[in-house]
């Protein structure tokens, strides 16, 4: 990162008690209500199970998880750090100071990940691979691009790609694993990973909302034909990246179809229809159910199925303001 | 046939989906400040899931005063919830947590903006479910 970073022009002490967008202190609570460090999750209990992964499968996931660290690392160090001088309201700059932050930790994360379960060696090849594999340095430099170019809103766009699309190819590996009861602390991880990137490509994908409404119907359509075009050229280069990944495993089909489904999520964070129709974005149940124990067909009572009359499983928690 | 009655925060997102069940349905208003909405008929709820925090603050807060007012909550016969399956077990849990405190089916889960499947989907049942409620 040789170029001077383009800083905020003027400073205003930020006051939290006078907010211009609700979204902000909303978002700020939720992220840091979601707090976490890997330190918390007893990774070495997953020691045992990586040794029942046959070589192929150890070194897939070796280098999915090196690839994600590469992709943290631009999000933390150039990706959320490059939207703070476009900011609107000085909270909108503290939150993406958090933003940055927690995909520091993320990145951090994935170095735990590595050093509970392989050797110096094993991670050094790993780094190495991440370094020479065009397709992941396409991604990065596609965003990057982005990031270093003078559009507030693309920079925007490409964000939520990152956090809500270009990560998924490596998020399917621990899903995958989870879903055989293999390495679950480590997915355990994962999930914590998952749960962030919500919420940033939610707000990212809102703020850039925010620009378009105040923004000529030319300058909407510009927006919208750049973002599905860079949508395309994505996710040519992730189909690429899927198959160097998962083709030794047989898994490529079924990443891309994982892949679909969020580049549609994608799409709907910045306020877009999805873009793939419904029979191609069929997700495997069993990384569906890794992902969210919930996102069974049980809660389509109108499809008179069986026992989906549910009315409502226990819920441990419970807010205050309820009166009854 | 009977109403919506829906909350959207300032992202839109659930007042997208609404708008293209093309139903008529009523929106909580998003300030405590605003006239209350009071509900007259019955009505299905669709309300976005608040994700993390471990469940906690999942139904939003002006949901929440909406379904204290006891005349409100009388009228309620179903809950459609939003969410986002990155959360995992707190996909789409304000559905949850509102069909088990008002005693009502959970009727339908989808994600963000929802699919033209979705939208589809809740159109017809909602019309199927007026008619034997």
């Amino acid at each position: 990162m040789s170029e001077k970073l383009k800083l905020v022009s003027r400073v205003q002490a930020i006051n939290w008690n006078r907010i211009e967008d609700d979204k902000d202190l909303e978002v700020w609570d939720r992220l840091t209500g979601n707090f976490w460090l890997p330190e918390k999750i007893p990774l070495s209990n997953d020691i045992q199970s990586w040794h029942t992964l046959k070589e192929h499968e150890q070194l897939m996931t070796t280098r999915v998880f090196a690839g994600l660290t590469l992709l943290d690392t631009v999000q933390g160090t150039v990706g959320a750090v490059s939207l703070i001088p476009d900011a609107l309201t000085p909270h909108e700059e503290a939150v993406y100071t958090n933003i940055a932050f927690m995909e520091s930790v993320h990145a951090k994360s994935y170095s735990s990940i590595f050093s509970t379960l392989i050797s110096t060696a094993e991670i050094d090849d790993a780094f190495r691979w991440s370094e020479e594999n065009e397709n992941l340095q396409r991604k990065a430099h596609i965003i990057l691009d982005y990031y270093r170019g003078d559009d507030p809103e693309k920079r925007k766009v490409a964000s939520t790609m990152l956090e809500s699309f270009l990560f998924y190819s490596g998020f399917y590996a621990p899903m995958y694993w989870s879903s055989r009861a293999k390495l679950t602390n480590t997915a355990d991880l994962i999930r914590l990973i998952i749960r962030d990137e919500a919420v940033h490509g939610y707000y990212i994908g809102y703020k850039f909302q925010k620009a378009l409404e105040k923004a000529t119907p030319e300058r909407r359509a510009e927006l919208k034909d750049y973002t599905f075009e860079l949508l395309f050229e994505l996710y040519e280069n992730e189909e690429q990246y899927t198959e160097d990944l998962y083709d030794p495993l047989g898994l490529t089909e079924d990443v891309k179809a994982f892949l679909r489904y969020n580049a549609n999520k994608a799409l709907m964070n910045l306020g877009y229809e999805g873009l793939f129709p419904k029979d191609q974005v069929q997700v495997n149940p069993a990384i569906l159910s890794a992902l969210s124990p919930n996102a069974d067909e049980n809660h389509d009572f109108f499809s008179g199925s069986g026992s989906s009359y549910v009315i409502g499983k226990a819920v441990n928690t419970e807010d205050e303001d309820w009166e009854f | 046939m009977s109403g919506i009655v829906y909350f959207s925060s300032v992202s839109e997102n659930t007042r997208r989906f609404v708008d293209r069940l093309e139903l008529p349905a009523q929106r909580i208003p998003l300030r405590p400040s605003d006239q209350p909405l009071a509900a007259r008929e019955p009505y299905v709820l669709i309300v976005p899931t608040y994700g993390g925090g471990n469940g906690r603050g999942a139904v939003p807060k002006r949901v929440i005063t909406f379904l204290n007012d006891e005349k409100n909550r009388s009228l309620i016969r179903g809950v459609v919830a939003a969410g986002n399956t990155n959360f995992g077990s707190a996909y789409c849990i304000a559905g949850n947590i509102v069909a088990r405190k008002c005693q009502v089916p959970h009727l339908y889960n989808f994600e963000l903006l929802g699919t033209t499947e979705d939208v589809l989907r809740v159109r017809e049942g909602l019309g199927q479910f007026w008619l034997q409620h």
